[in-house]
C-alpha cells in the first residue's frame, strides 16, 4: 500500500470576486520511506498543497474535490479530531519559520516532552531522557542546557533542529517539510538536509520535501513533482526531470540557473510572470510564456502524457521539439 | 592593502558598533561594592579594509549577520562609521556634511532586496523615476526629462506606457527592475546592490541579473553586489569578498576563488553549496555555532569553529595578507602553511 496517495485534489478559496482555484486536479503518490521533492515559484500552490493533506486549509479555503489517501485511510473524510491525532503524531510537519511549530513560552524540553506525553504513557524521567537523546542525535550542542532554554534564545538552524527532533519523537511515517531551510544559510542548511536525509532513511520515513530550490531537492529526493499555477505539469523520478525535461516550464527553470551558463553570460530567462489566481490563462497556464506555443495550448488544457517514467502536462510533449536543450552534461564532473 | 587598478572606493579600518537595546536595568551590574553601568554593543563590522576597482562587479559574501548590509549601508553614507574611513575616488566621504555628500549621491546608488519597501507605494511609477532625475538635474525640462524616464524603463523592459501605474500593480521583478531603472536614470557610476535578487523566483532571477549585467557592460559601473547565494556570485562577480563575523576572510578573483579557496570558512561555505548532481557533496561541517557578534571571540573570529585552530589563533587577530596574484587571506594557517590545497 502506498503511504500516501493525493487523487484529483482541488483547492478553491472563495472571494468576492468568484472563486480561486489554488490547486487543480493535483495526483501524486510515495511509497514507505520514500523522498519526493515538490518545485516550483513563489505562488504555484506548493505550500496550499501541504497544507491541504495536513487538513489545514481554513475558510475561505476548502478542498473542493479529490482524496488524500493517507496509508489507505481518506483524510478528507475525517473529524477534526481524528486529524489531531494524525497531525503531529503520525505526519509530522516543519515549516520555513520553525517558530510556527515551537511554542515561544515553552522551554525547549517541555514542548518536546508534552509531545511524549500526548500520544502515550511515559513518565516524566523517561520523556526527559529520550527527549535529550533525541536533541543529541540532531547534533545539538550541550543538549542539557539547551533543553532548559526558550525557542528565542536558540538560533534559527538550531530552532530548526528542534523542530526536526520533535517530529522524530512521535511515530510519523510521513514528514511533510515546507521550504525548511530558506531561511537559513547554507552550511545550516547542508547539515539540516543531511540530518532530514539521515534520519528519514534511518526509520523508513517517508518526506516531502517542498523548495523553489531544485538544486536542494536533487540531492535529497528520489522523485520531484513540479507545479505551475496550480498544477502539476511535470512528475517523475529526480534524474529524469533534471536531465531530461519534458515540459517546457521546467526545461526554463533548469536552464535558468546561473550554473547552467558561462560565468557571466547572459542566462537563460523565461519571459513573463506566473499568473496570479484570479488571471489563469485559458488553455495551458503556461502558454502565454512558452516558447512552443500553439495554436490548441490557447484553448485546451493539456492533459497528461507518461513519456518513459515521467508524466508532463503539454500539448507538445513527445515531438521532437521537447526533451532537454539545455543538456546538464557538462556540468557533470 | 594595496591593489593594482584604478581605485573607485575604497574603505580603510571600518569599525562599525551599534549599542544593544537591553532594558536600562540591565544595563547595571554590582562589581567590586560598586553599581556600574554597562553599555553592551554588536560589532558588526571590525576594521575592514577594502577597495573596489572601477568596473569590476565585487561581491560581498557571508552568512547572515556578518556585516554585509552595514558594509554598504556605511558607505553609502547611511550609517556613520563608530570609526575609519570611506574614500571616494580618492576624497574621504565619511564625514561630509549632508550638503557636500550631494553631488556623491548622484554617483552612488544603492538597491536594495525588498522591491516592495525601496518603491514609495502612493507615487506612480513615472513620479518616482522623476523624482531623482530632477533632484539631480534641477534643470532639466520636462520634456527632457520625460525623454530619460522612457529610456530608462525601456532599458529595463518596462512599457513606458505604464508610467502612470502604481507599484503594487507590479509584480515584484517588475517593482525590482523598477529599482534600478530608477539607479540608472540619474547616471550613475557606482552601484551597490544588497540582495537584489533574494526576494524574487529563479526564472525572474535570470531576468533581474541579466540586466545588471547589461548596464554593467553598457554603462561602465562598477557594482559592489551583496548576497548570500554563492553560485550568483560564481556567475556575476569579478571578484570576490568572503566575510565572517564582521571580518573580511578572503578576497580574491572569482575564478581563483572557486577553483581554490583558502581560508577554511570559505572552503566550508563553498562545500556546502547545493548543487543540480547527483552525487551528495561531501561538504565540510563546521563544528560549534556562530558566536554572537556581541562577545566576539579572540584572535580570529573563526577559530571556534575552524578545525586547523591554534593557540596562535585565539591569541592572535590574523591580518589580511597577500599570497600572490590578487589573492588576500587572513589565516595564520595559510601563512604558515600548514593547509594542504
Ligand atoms: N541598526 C542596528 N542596530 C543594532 N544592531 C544592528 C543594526 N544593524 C545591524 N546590526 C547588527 O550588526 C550585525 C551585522 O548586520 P548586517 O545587517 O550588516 O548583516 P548582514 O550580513 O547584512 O546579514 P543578512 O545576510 O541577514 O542581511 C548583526 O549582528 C546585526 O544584528
Ligand atoms: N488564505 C488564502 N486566501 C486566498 N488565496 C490564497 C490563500 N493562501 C494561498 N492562496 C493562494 O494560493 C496560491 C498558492 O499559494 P501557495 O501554496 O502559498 O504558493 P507556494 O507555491 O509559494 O507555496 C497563491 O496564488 C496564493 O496567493
Ligand atoms: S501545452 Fe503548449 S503552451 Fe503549454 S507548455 Fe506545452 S507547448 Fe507550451
Ligand atoms: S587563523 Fe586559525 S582559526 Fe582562523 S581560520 Fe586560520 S587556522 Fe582557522
Ligand atoms: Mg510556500
Ligand atoms: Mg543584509
Amino acid at each position: 500500500m502506498a503511504l500516501l496517495e493525493v487523487r484529483n485534489l482541488d483547492v478553491t478559496f472563495a472571494s468576492w470576486g468568484g472563486n480561486l482555484v489554488a490547486l487543480r486536479d493535483v495526483s501524486f503518490s510515495l511509497e514507505p520511506g520514500e523522498r519526493l521533492g515538490i518545485v516550483g515559484e513563489s505562488g504555484a500552490g506548493k505550500s496550499v498543497a501541504a497544507f491541504a493533506i495536513l487538513n489545514l486549509i481554513s475558510r475561505p479555503g476548502y478542498i473542493s474535490g479529490g482524496e488524500i489517501l493517507f496509508e489507505g485511510q481518506d483524510l478528507t473524510q475525517l473529524s477534526p479530531q481524528e486529524m489531531r491525532s494524525i497531525r503531529g503524531n503520525r505526519i509530522s510537519m516543519i515549516f520555513q519559520d520553525p517558530m510556527m511549530t515551537l511554542n515561544p513560552v515553552l522551554t525547549v524540553g517541555v514542548q518536546m516532552t508534552e509531545v511524549l506525553h500526548a500520544h502515550r504513557e511515559i513518565s516524566a524521567e523517561e520523556a526527559r531522557s529520550r527527549a535529550l537523546q533525541t536533541l543529541t542525535r540532531v547534533h545539538i550542542s550541550s543538549p542539557e542546557k539547551r533543553f532548559d532554554q526558550y525557542p528565542h534564545e536558540l538560533s534559527g538552524g538550531m530552532r530548526q533542529r528542534v523542530v526536526i527532533a520533535t517530529a522524530l519523537l512521535t511515530e510519523s511515517s510521513l514528514i511533510i517539510a515546507d521550504e525548511p531551510t530558506t531561511a537559513l544559510d547554507v552550511t545550516i542548511q547542508a547539515e539540516i538536509m543531511d540530518l532530514l536525509l539521515e534520519l528519514c532513511e534511518l526509520n523508513n520515513v517517508g518526506l516531502i520535501l517542498i523548495t523553489h530550490d531544485l538544486s536542494v531537492i536533487s540531492q535529497v529526493s528520489q522523485h520531484a513533482i513540479v507545479m505551475y499555477a496550480g498544477r502539476v505539469v511535470e512528475a517523475g523520478p529526480i534524474w529524469e526531470i533534471v536531465n531530461n525535461a519534458q515540459h517546457p516550464y521546467t526545461q526554463g527553470l533548469i536552464g535558468a540557473l546561473p550554473q547552467q551558463t558561462t560565468p557571466g553570460k547572459r542566462l537563460n530567462q523565461i519571459r513573463g510572470v506566473m499568473p496570479s489566481l484570479s488571471n489563469i490563462p485559458e488553455g495551458c497556464a503556461f502558454n502565454p510564456r512558452c516558447q512552443l506555443v500553439m495554436e490548441v495550448c490557447r484553448t485546451s488544457v493539456p492533459t497528461y502524457t507518461n513519456i518513459g517514467s515521467t508524466r508532463v502536462a503539454c500539448h507538445a510533449a513527445g515531438s521532437a521539439q521537447t526533451g532537454n536543450p539545455l543538456s546538464l552534461e557538462h556540468n557533470k564532473t | 592593502m594595496s591593489m593594482v587598478g584604478n581605485k573607485l572606493v575604497r574603505v580603510e579600518k571600518l569599525y562599525k558598533e551599534f549599542p544593544v537595546n537591553s532594558g536600562l536595568l540591565e544595563q547595571f551590574t554590582f562589581e567590586g561594592g560598586r553599581m556600574v553601568r554597562r553599555r553592551e554593543s554588536v560589532k558588526a563590522i571590525n576594521e575592514i579594509d577594502l577597495e573596489v576597482e572601477k568596473g569590476e562587479a565585487l561581491c560581498l559574501v557571508g552568512e547572515s549577520g556578518c556585516g554585509k548590509s552595514t558594509v554598504a549601508r556605511v558607505i553609502m553614507g547611511l550609517n556613520k562609521p563608530s570609526s575609519g574611513a570611506v574614500y571616494y575616488n580618492g576624497q574621504r566621504i565619511d564625514n561630509l556634511s549632508p550638503k557636500s555628500l550631494l553631488p556623491f549621491r548622484k554617483r552612488m546608488q544603492m538597491i536594495f532586496q525588498n522591491p516592495y519597501a525601496s518603491l514609495n507605494p502612493r507615487m506612480s511609477i513615472r513620479k518616482t523615476l522623476e523624482e531623482p532625475i530632477r533632484f539631480h538635474n534641477p534643470t532639466i525640462t520636462k520634456a527632457e526629462a520625460a525623454e530619460l524616464i522612457a529610456d530608462v524603463m525601456e532599458s529595463v523592459g518596462v512599457d513606458p506606457g505604464w508610467g502612470e501605474r502604481f507599484p503594487h500593480e507590479f509584480s515584484g521583478g517588475q517593482r525590482q527592475r523598477i529599482s534600478i531603472a530608477r539607479a540608472l536614470s540619474v547616471d550613475p557610476e557606482f552601484i551597490v546592490a544588497d540582495e537584489p535578487i533574494s526576494a524574487l523566483d529563479v526564472s525572474i532571477q535570470a531576468q533581474v541579473l541579466n540586466l545588471m549585467m547589461e548596464a554593467r557592460e553598457q554603462r561602465a559601473l562598477t557594482y559592489l553586489f551583496i548576497t548570500h547565494d554563492l553560485s550568483v556570485v560564481e556567475h556575476f562577480g569579478t571578484r570576490v569578498a568572503v566575510m565572517y563575523l564582521g571580518t573580511l576572510c578572503e578576497v580574491s578573483p572569482t575564478r581563483t576563488l572557486f577553483s581554490y579557496p583558502r581560508h577554511p570558512y570559505t572552503q566550508a561555505l563553498l562545500s556546502a553549496i547545493p548543487r543540480l548532481n547527483e552525487e551528495r557533496p561531501n561538504y565540510i561541517k563546521l563544528k560549534g555555532e556562530v558566536p554572537t557578534p556581541i562577545n566576539l571571540p579572540s584572535g580570529c573570529v573563526f577559530h571556534g569553529r575552524c578545525s586547523y585552530a591554534t593557540a596562535r589563533c585565539i591569541q592572535e587577530i590574523p591580518k589580511l595578507r597577500n599570497v600572490g596574484e590578487e589573492i588576500w587571506v587572513a589565516c595564520h594557517a595559510v601563512e604558515e602553511e600548514r593547509l594542504d590545497a
